[in-house]
């Protein structure tokens, strides 16, 4: 397999690169300095501006919502251009390549590793999958890579960071990367390969393609494009990150503390499974789950019940099963969906127990 | 004439991209036939393992990403010369 990486080519630093940097570190400055206001900013105008009381119900929760949502916005679009910009570094053929000389075991670990920094779109997977096992990856590391991808996800990574703060965020991304490692090297040792769709083994790359791929990428084009990448992402989810937060701020109001003590919280030992099988089917942006995740945990839910929860619902997906048909016959998408599950829910357990 | 292939099985990334490449062929007055790639077997001959792909005169010039019109029509200007 001949890939276009042989040489990790140094990129040249020319002056229109230096000029992108400095923009880079005139919009860092910019940053900190909104961010730093933002507080004060969200007292003024509610406080201030609308001249609520300070004890106010309603005060108290617009001045929450005034800051949170530029906070987190703030947040997403810094993070994200910063893990773009790592991102413009990685490609799913460099991945191949590195994990293709690997065996079981450490192939698992470098596949969940990439998994969770490569950007991903669920149209991706089938020729993503088909391209892994063309190369002569086994299954399980194929696998791996294809459940650490979307469970990890750079949204709900920097969501998490600003609504619960690092550790939580960490938590996440360690036993997300564990799941896809275990499961993936699991569901290899079962020996599944009889369950792939056979055209995946017959297809025959084409003669006479070119490949025009742009691996020697100036700073200031890798700047621009994570730029793109940056302005892309926020737009799609800085809407939903505002509805979540509001939808987050009703249930805070209105919904008694402790209401969900009794059906989420450590002491119900069913409350694990029972979130992640009610995730399976579900598919949400994670912009969309993280603000009710966090509405949820407010309420009494446990933290290691609504990970659970919130991984199910991202990882595992019914259109997400419905693409992933194409390649994989039913009985491995069962086995697939089930050795999943069955990870989450220990994970759950084992935070709740831990925290 | 020139052929431009948008590989991907349909996605919203892919459809944006399709019409990037509608619209620059539009705007450079030129004539080119787009054509979508939605099998995945005919993706795969191609090697593209992240969709949305671009390919112009069966030459790989985009993977994993939407590109710019602006890039778009330097592919389309270097493709047309070298044609």
């Amino acid at each position: 397999m001949q890939t276009e990486l042989t040489k990790q080519e140094k990129t040249p630093f020319s002056n229109a690169d230096l000029r992108s940097w400095a923009v880079v570190a005139l919009a860092a400055i910019i940053w900190v300095i909104l961010y730093n206001v933002i507080e004060p900013f969200a007292n003024w105008l509610t406080y201030g501006l609308l001249d609520l009381p300070k004890d106010s119900h309603l005060g108290q929760s617009l001045a929450f919502f005034f800051y949170d949502v530029p906070k987190l916005l703030l947040l997403l679009s810094g993070m994200i251009f910063v893990i773009s910009l790592v991102q413009t570094f990685i490609n799913a053929q460099k991945v191949r390549a590195m994990v293709e000389k690997r065996g079981e075991g450490v192939g698992n670990l470098m596949a969940a590793f990439f998994g969770a920094v490569t950007p991903f779109c669920s149209c991706s997977s089938v020729p993503l999958f088909i391209g892994f096992v063309q190369a002569g990856i086994p299954l399980g590391i194929t696998l791996t890579f294809l459940i650490t991808s979307p469970l990890i996800s750079e949204v709900a990574f920097v969501l998490l960071i600003g609504m619960f703060g690092w550790k939580v965020a960490l938590l996440y991304l360690i036993s997300g990367t564990t799941i896809g490692m275990i499961s993936g090297f699991i569901l290899g040792r079962m020996k599944l390969e009889r369950y792939v769709e056979g055209f995946v083994y017959d297809i025959k790359p084409r003669t006479g393609v070119q490949m025009a791929l742009e691996e020697k990428l100036t700073w200031e084009e890798r700047i621009k494009r994570s730029a793109e990448s940056t302005r892309e992402i926020v737009s799609k989810v800085w809407l939903y990150v505002i509805v979540g937060i509001a939808i987050g701020a009703g249930i805070h109001g209105f919904v008694p503390e402790n209401a969900l003590t009794g059906i989420m919280g450590k002491d119900a030992w069913w409350s694990v499974p029972v979130s992640v099988l009610i995730g399976i089917p579900l598919y949400s942006n994670p912009a969309g789950i993280i603000p009710i995740v966090s509405a949820l945990l407010g309420k009494g839910a446990s933290l290691g019940t609504v990970l659970a929860f919130m991984m199910s619902v991202i990882a595992l997906s019914l259109p997400e099963m419905i693409i992933l048909r194409r390649v994989l016959k039913p009985q491995l998408i069962a086995v697939f969906i089930g050795v999943i599950s069955v990870a989450i829910i220990i994970t759950g357990y084992l935070f709740n127990i831990v925290i | 004439m020139t052929t431009i292939k948008v590989l991907g099985s349909g996605c919203a990334n892919c459809k944006r991209v399709e019409q990037i490449a509608r619209k620059v062929i539009i705007d450079m007055g030129i004539e080119a036939e787009v054509i979508k790639v939605t099998d995945y077997a005919e993706i795969m001959a191609y090697n593209v393992m992240s969709t949305p792909g671009l390919v112009i005169n069966e030459k790989i010039v985009s993977t994993g990403r939407i590109p710019t019109p602006a890039e778009v029509t330097t592919w389309l200007t270097s493709a047309l010369e070298t044609a």
